[in-house]
């Protein structure tokens, strides 16, 4: 069921939408922002309370790469597949994460603490190649550099 | 020619956005003012069309152009829209991140210039989802418009009124797609449309909207306020203005810097950006992002503007460039943005949503070494019948772009994958 917070901070994006579905978007995000992702359920009740069906809102629920629609770990580790962190060695970077975490993208490790997610360029290609976790960006990026940061978030995860 | 940087001269050397009262000290908001003051809408419309000024979200139509083109509001009275088109998702490609980021006021002030000159009742902002930190700046920088009286009802005193939203996105490439964005901000499923009707007569709830590129309004105040001559004197071509260059790849100082339009691309890698790496030698490049035709050391000396690149056999793009070095495989290269592009296709149209995936898959097997010389003539064959006409909107052809450069100068890397039986760079 949808928190009396995650409510009214919809209600709040209706005051000023131009029509209810056009705020839709922003809608998943809230209850994503408060839950970590948008359960069924949750989809449902947004849905009634945009007025739209749940299927026009899954479809555009799933349209999106960062509307998520399965739990997540408690951080959420993006590893930049652009071309620009490709050319200069992302891969090694992406692969190295995996070993470390031993999870492959789409995973969450067992311990619930991070989810790791392929991304496309996340327009930090100066910084190749470059990770974010949650919302912090970090690069450019060794494997040193990365299993110095992956401690650094499970010790506060 | 002028030297001068507009679009980043008044930014902080520490990376923190300007505050309102530091963007006006530096003489923001004057042009906004002025414009309100003592001119028509039809005025700044000529100013822009005067400067040449051309869109920098990569298309280049012309923005004055594109702007005298929306239905005139006498005809159709009602609601009418502007839309930033922040929505930077195009590879290798991150300058808007650091317009928005750095000056955020500039661009408001570009929106008001640009709503204004086509009677727009309200505008919005429309930011990818990874610039956590450009949007954040800019939502304070609309605060801080709208406690001082700048955006909202009777703008500085005077008789226009403009109302600014702000939209963050939840990641999709499409969104960048003029007609795919204003779907989105409809709430509805975010493919393209067909054209027509264009936009500046049916566009976001069906109303006359324009939708330009961040780059692109943060160019108008400084327009607005020095005239189209000393615009056109930005640069060292016939199209006018400076532009925020890119690199990135394998250079020792990757970046960005607003340079004059007609700047080399020589001048660009080997000296803003500081050169090849030691032990790296530069192959090509991708002059305007990830859906660009490779250009090579031949077109080295190709000043930097619309026409000279298209000459070129490319397109200038956005203009953040990508370097492949002797070291990365142009196979693997391609394929990477191959993968990318299938999966971004909305699925809307079949040699989009089918033959790119496809492609990708060529790619790859090509890759691992177990394609034949007939993937590689499928791969070429396709370059042509995935093009501009039968596809719904420009992601596939923009996806062929680099796939049918890298064929023409690349071609014996791929052979040699097939005679070899494996990467030659693995």
């Amino acid at each position: 069921m949808l928190s009396e917070t995650e409510r009214q901070l919809i209600d709040d994006e209706l005051k000023h939408a131009f029509t209810a579905q056009s705020a839709c978007v922003e809608a998943l995000l809230i209850v994503q922002r408060s839950r970590g992702y948008v359960s069924d359920e949750a989809l449902e009740e947004v849905a009634a309370q945009l007025g739209m069906s749940s299927a026009e809102l899954e479809s555009i629920a799933t349209f999106y790469n960062l509307i998520f629609r399965r739990p997540m770990g408690r951080h959420v580790i993006h590893v930049c597949d652009g071309i620009s962190c490709w050319v200069t060695g992302g891969k090694r970077v992406g692969e190295h994460v995996q070993e470390r975490l031993g999870i492959r993208p789409g995973e969450t490790t067992q311990d619930g603490a991070f989810t790791l997610l392929p991304a496309d360029c996340m327009g930090v290609c100066d910084r190749a190649p470059a990770m974010i976790i949650d919302r912090t960006v970090y690069g450019p990026l060794s494997e040193e550099e990365v299993d110095r940061i992956l401690d650094e978030a499970r010790s506060d995860a | 020619m002028i030297e001068a940087r507009p679009l980043t001269e008044a930014m902080r050397p520490d990376g923190l956005a300007l505050s309102l009262e530091e963007y006006e000290k530096a003489g923001g908001y004057r042009a906004a003012r002025k414009m309100l003051k003592e001119m028509a809408p039809e005025e700044v419309v000529s100013l822009v069309k005067d400067a040449g000024l051309m869109g920098r979200g990569g298309a280049g139509f012309l923005t004055g152009l594109k702007w005298s083109l929306t239905s005139p509001a006498g005809e159709s009275p009602g609601p009418r829209f502007l839309i930033a088109n922040g929505d930077e998702m195009e590879p290798g490609t991150f300058k808007d991140r650091y317009l928005m980021e750095g000056n955020p006021h500039q661009l408001i002030e570009g929106m008001i210039c640009a709503a204004f000159a086509i009677r727009a009742t309200d505008a919005f902002i429309f930011i990818r989802d990874h610039y956590f930190e450009a949007q954040e700046r800019v939502r304070r920088a609309i605060a801080e418009a709208y406690a001082k009286g700048y955006l909202g009802k009777r703008i500085f005193g005077s008789d226009y009124s403009l109302e600014l939203h702000f939209h963050g996105s939840a990641g999709r490439y499409i969104c960048g797609e003029e007609t795919a964005l204003i779907s989105a901000l409809e709430g509805a499923r975010p493919v393209p449309r067909s054209k027509p009707p264009f936009p500046g007569v049916a566009g976001l709830f069906g109303r006359p909207t324009v939708v330009n590129n961040v780059e692109t309004l943060c160019n108008v105040p400084h327009i607005v306020e020095n005239g189209p001559v000393w615009f056109r004197d930005l640069s060292r071509t016939a199209q006018g203005g400076t532009k925020i260059f890119g690199v990135s790849g394998r250079v020792k100082k990757p970046g960005l810097w607003e340079l004059p339009m007609g700047t080399t691309i020589r001048e660009t890698i080997f000296e803003h950006a500081g050169g090849m790496l030691d032990g790296y030698s530069f192959r090509g490049v991708l002059p305007g992002g990830g859906s660009t035709d490779f250009l090579v050391e031949q077109h080295l000396d190709t000043p930097m503007d619309y026409e000279n690149i298209q000459k070129a056999g490319s397109r200038f793009g956005t203009a953040t460039m990508i370097v492949l070095d002797d070291r990365a495989c142009p196979v693997g290269f391609v394929g990477n943005l191959m993968k990318f592009f299938a999966q971004q296709s909305c699925g809307w149209c079949t040699p989009c949503r089918e033959g790119l995936p496809w492609l990708a898959r060529l790619l790859f097997r090509i890759d691992r070494g177990e394609g034949s010389e007939e993937d590689i003539e499928i791969l070429a064959e396709h370059t042509s019948k995935i093009w501009i006409g039968k596809t719904y909107c420009a992601l596939a052809p923009g996806a062929i772009e680099p796939l049918q450069s890298a064929l023409t100068y690349f071609r014996d890397d791929f052979t040699q994958h097939v005679q070899q039986k494996r990467c030659p760079w693995s």
